[in-house]
């Protein structure tokens, strides 16, 4: 199975992360950040793994300035996961993909 | 279980030309690195002095650069931190990790240096909400804004240098009245408007609800509390070498650093290390990169014996 992360802007917040039936994950990047280009892929895995338990977005905060200053995120690569429209966890900088499954079961179970 | 000729922890500069050499040498080998490979250079910004790029290059893709040489020539990266090193009785070593447990006949530490943290109230809480220790991700998010930076060595004025790109004020708080930084830092800063010193500055808490607001200081001569307003604090205050693994199994220097030869053997057969973990490093790109070849090319010897 491909990968499946969407691009997600902030006129798509609402619809698509705080009314998803679905948790979400967000990876909020920008194309200057190095360690961004880092986590892509791993987020890429973990999209086929958790296919159809999660959804899986990435923002681009230079281009989207809302959703990132709603959440107060000053630091990139941050990736958060939602539940219910609830922010139920916060991962920022870089960690091993098998830091990320135990922060995603966590935050989904 | 893992079978590998040498096992080299940690992916940085020192780990990725260790394995260059050694997989080029057509041994089996394994690289461990728990958090992103290229460790401290992958995220400066830009790389001034290491040899051939005149124009300096950027850390990221001089380390993605290396990491994907040494993956030509066969290395394979575990994407692990190694959380137990021991000798077993044959003189082959156990190396493993969370998810992976590897026999190597050689290995090599290159698990480098952590910058320090301030141990300050207000620093854990705020830590990715305006408290960050690598000011090439984070700058952008501090447009127009004051920020500060503490520490007064290389790193400081580097990223503090960077900073001034986006924010409106850089103030540089430093314990001391001078500075450790090279000379050509030191010219930049003190020509750059945006740039501001506070010497003889200590901070003693990191103020802020959601995000940091302002940074409480005390000056070391007459013992003056004051605060300064910031949206950021980035801390470059010194290094701590990475050397739990090391601990009980090769003599430590008194700062922790592996005590080593000219061709970065330690008291045991086999096992090496090499770059910032390493005693007397220059704790520098090229030179951590110069130990992981001098490394591999003496564990390669030492395979062959």
């Amino acid at each position: 199975m491909a990968d499946s992360v969407r691009e997600l802007t902030d006129g798509m917040f609402e619809s698509d992360v705080v009314k998803s039936d679905l948790p979400v994950l967000v990876d909020f990047w920008a194309p200057w950040c190095g360690p961004c280009r880092m986590v892509a892929p791993i987020v890429g895995e973990l999209s086929e793994e958790y296919a159809g338990k999660l959804n899986f977005f990435k923002m681009n905060t230079d281009e989207n300035p809302q959703v990132p200053t709603k959440f107060g995120i000053r630091s990139i690569p941050t990736l958060m996961i939602f539940k219910g429209g609830e922010l139920k966890g916060t991962i920022v900088g870089f960690r091993p993909k098998s830091d990320l499954k135990k922060r995603i079961e966590e935050a989904i179970a | 279980m893992e079978e590998c000729d040498i096992a080299i922890v940690g992916g940085g500069g020192a780990g990725l030309t260790a394995a260059i050499y050694a997989a080029r040498a057509r041994r089996i080998t394994l690289v461990f690195e728990g958090r992103m490979t290229g460790g401290q250079i992958a995220t400066t910004d830009v790389v001034e002095n290491y040899p051939g790029f005149p124009e300096g290059i950027n850390g990221f893709d001089l380390a993605h650069a290396m990491l994907v040489q040494a993956e030509r020539f066969g290395a394979r990266v575990i994407y692990e931190g190694v959380t137990k090193l021991a000798r077993n009785s044959d003189g082959t070593f156990l190396v493993a990790s969370d998810g992976t447990e590897a026999r190597a006949r050689a290995v090599i530490v290159t698990a480098g240096a952590d910058y320090d943290k301030l141990g300050v109230p207000g620093e854990a809480e705020l830590t990715g909400r305006g408290v960050s220790w690598c000011a090439t991700c984070d700058a952008a998010f501090f447009k127009d804004q004051d920020v500060a930076v503490v520490g007064g060595g290389d790193a400081a004025l580097d990223e503090g240098l960077f900073l001034t790109r986006y924010a409106r004020t850089v103030t540089l708080i430093h314990r001391r009245d001078s500075l450790r930084a090279s000379r050509i830092l030191q010219e930049r800063a003190r020509a750059n408007a945006k740039f501001r010193f506070r010497f003889n500055s200590v901070v003693e808490r990191i103020i802020g609800d959601d995000t940091v607001t302002a940074v409480a200081l005390r000056d070391t001569t007459n013992g003056e509390a004051s605060q300064l307003a910031v949206s950021g604090l980035f801390i470059f205050i010194g290094q701590t070498p990475n050397n739990p693994l090391l601990r009980g199994l090769v003599p430590l220097d008194p700062g922790g650093h592996a005590l080593v030869d000219l061709q970065m053997r330690t008291g045991v057969p086999g096992l090496f290390v090499a770059g910032d973990l390493r005693t007397q490093a220059a704790r520098q790109l090229v030179a951590a990169c110069g130990d992981g070849a001098t490394a591999a090319i003496a564990a390669e010897h030492y395979l062959s014996e």
